[in-house]
């Protein structure tokens, strides 16, 4: 059989030779390896304090983005929904009313948008789904918690600021 | 006279007491620091500075667990399994000659508890009724897998004794005494009569085995079958928790130490050190820099025993037991055969 690498290696159940049954050789080879690594630096990063560094397009939590006036892009189609493989999100649309214009771009919006942080498995198709350019995945990571009903997103918390220091810049994820 | 010579050594004892205790303790701290830093880790950092806390912290987890005793148990044999395993394991301090003698006013103290014309005898005999604690334990917890793993590390201690025992005898011909601090005073300095005075240049094989014995008396790596708590069960603590899971532990770190301080005493020179009688300094200043040494000597050790821990895998069961018996015993006698015949040599 042709062989796809060369790290195959073949197994003999050969009897040991002297110097492989006196142990001692093969202990001190070991005692130099783990030697070498006491002295190697530790890969480890300190968790909370510092954190390892996401690619830009790695697929975090939502976001639900505003246009440049602060209003929402989402107007409810429910195409994120639709797509999404484990069913994560649900939403309930409601009509724009007269004078609300600089809250949301469409004439139809999400009353309610809610994200299942336990089902959603990151996959990114809601980001795909969406016409409107208004849900993208972000580098940062939904936090752990201690009660079920935290891991449900609402808008309260998907939904990014209107000022310009709290929009989640999302153009690496944009231009891929 | 009599007074203050037992307060004397109720002091040392105390001392030597609760530095056993003091170094076991720091002995998890410096086993799972070594372990991390063998494996490119940093290990505990969080309590306090550098984690040295992370001890106590431990210390205060076990106080703080589910303390359950097997209904089905043997209750009393059961509590005082662990009890039995801790005092053995302290008793065997007592004999270590930590250090010279101190000169206080125009009295002299010798750093060792009791200098016991038997001493290495004594070592021997203690020792050997920790396997008691082991077996009294996994006897009494009422549980096949405790019972099987109590069997497993006594036949493994009882094995391993045996070549132990042997190659020290090889040691006492050539000392002819058995008192610990008579057979470090035979090692002073480094350098006597045209060659080393220290017994491990005298008997390297003989330590070598001495030291694998030693490596399955105290159930370290690669002899560690009487936990193997990956692929055989917990062992003969299977039923334990608690304090009670923590005596055990910690009576292992206390036989670590002891036996490092053993083997830094009977092969290394105990306190003695390179230019001892050169430095040109008091008695005082000789035995306390001397008893700096033997614990940087019992450190080392106690590296090594670590350092091998995260080298080597452990033995299979019936590999133990080859070594045990068809090599470490066999080794043992020839190599008494061979210093009596040395000796023999040198005499005529």
């Amino acid at each position: 059989m042709k062989q796809l690498t060369n790290r195959s290696k073949v197994v003999s159940d050969k009897s040991m030779t002297m110097a492989e049954a006196a142990y001692l050789p093969a202990v001190f080879t070991g005692l130099g390896i783990t030697l070498k690594h006491f002295f190697r630096k530790p890969a480890t990063l300190k968790y909370p304090e510092q954190k390892r560094e996401f690619t830009a397009v790695y697929r975090g939590r939502h976001v639900l983005k505003r246009d440049e006036n602060g209003a929402e892009r989402c107007t409810a189609c429910g195409l994120c929904a639709v797509s999404c493989p484990a069913e994560a999100i649900t939403m309930v649309a409601d009509e724009r009313k007269k004078g609300e214009e600089n809250l949301y771009r469409e004439e139809k919006y999400a009353a309610i948008y809610e994200i299942n942080m336990l089902r959603c498995i990151f996959c990114g198709l809601c980001e795909e789904a969406c016409p409107k350019q208004a849900i993208f995945l972000t580098t940062e990571i939904a936090p752990a918690s201690y009660e079920r009903e935290d891991f449900i997103w609402g808008k309260d918390r998907l939904v990014e600021g209107v000022e310009s220091t709290k929009r989640i810049d999302i153009t690496a994820r944009q231009d891929r | 006279m009599e007074w203050i010579f037992l307060l004397d050594k109720t002091i040392i004892a105390f001392i030597a007491f609760s530095i056993t205790l003091l170094i076991a303790t720091y002995s998890t701290y410096a086993e799972r620091k070594i372990a991390a830093f063998l494996q490119d880790r940093v290990g505990p950092d969080r309590a306090g500075p550098f984690g040295m806390f992370q001890p106590l912290a431990d210390a205060g987890k076990f106080f703080f667990k589910e303390e359950i005793i097997p209904a089905t148990s043997n209750k009393f044999l059961f509590i005082i399994g662990p009890g039995i395993a801790m005092t053995t394991a302290l008793m065997t301090s007592v004999v270590i000659p930590w250090g010279g003698t101190l000169e206080i006013g125009d009295r002299l103290v010798s750093l060792q508890v009791s200098d016991l014309n038997i001493g290495v005898l004594y070592v021997f005999g203690v020792v050997s009724l920790g396997v008691y604690g082991i077996m009294i334990g996994g006897w009494a917890s009422n549980n096949k897998f405790s019972l099987l793993g109590a069997i497993r590390a006594s036949s493994q201690m009882i094995s391993y004794e045996l070549g132990m025992g042997l190659s020290l005898i090889s040691l006492i011909m050539l000392t002819g005494t058995l008192s610990m601090s008579e057979i470090v005073e035979q090692q002073h300095g480094f350098w006597a009569d045209g060659y080393f005075s220290w017994y491990f240049f005298k008997q390297p094989i003989g330590f070598l085995i001495f030291i694998v014995c030693a490596f399955a008396e105290c159930n370290r790596t690669p002899f560690d079958l009487a936990e193997c708590e990956a692929e055989l069960v917990g062992g003969y603590h299977t039923e334990y928790s608690s304090m009670k899971l923590g005596f055990y532990m910690f009576a292992e770190y206390i036989n670590m130490f002891i036996s490092s301080a053993f083997m830094a005493s009977l092969y290394f020179g105990g306190y003695n050190f390179p230019f001892m009688d050169d430095l040109g300094l008091s008695q005082n200043w000789i035995t306390i820099i001397g008893v700096i040494v033997f614990f940087l000597k019992i450190f080392a050790f106690i590296f090594f025993f670590m350092w091998i821990r995260w080298t080597i895998p452990r033995f299979r069961y019936d590999q133990l037991m080859r070594l045990g018996w068809q090599v470490m015993m066999p080794a043992a006698l020839l190599h008494i055969f061979a210093t009596g015949a040395v000796i023999l040599f040198n005499q005529h």
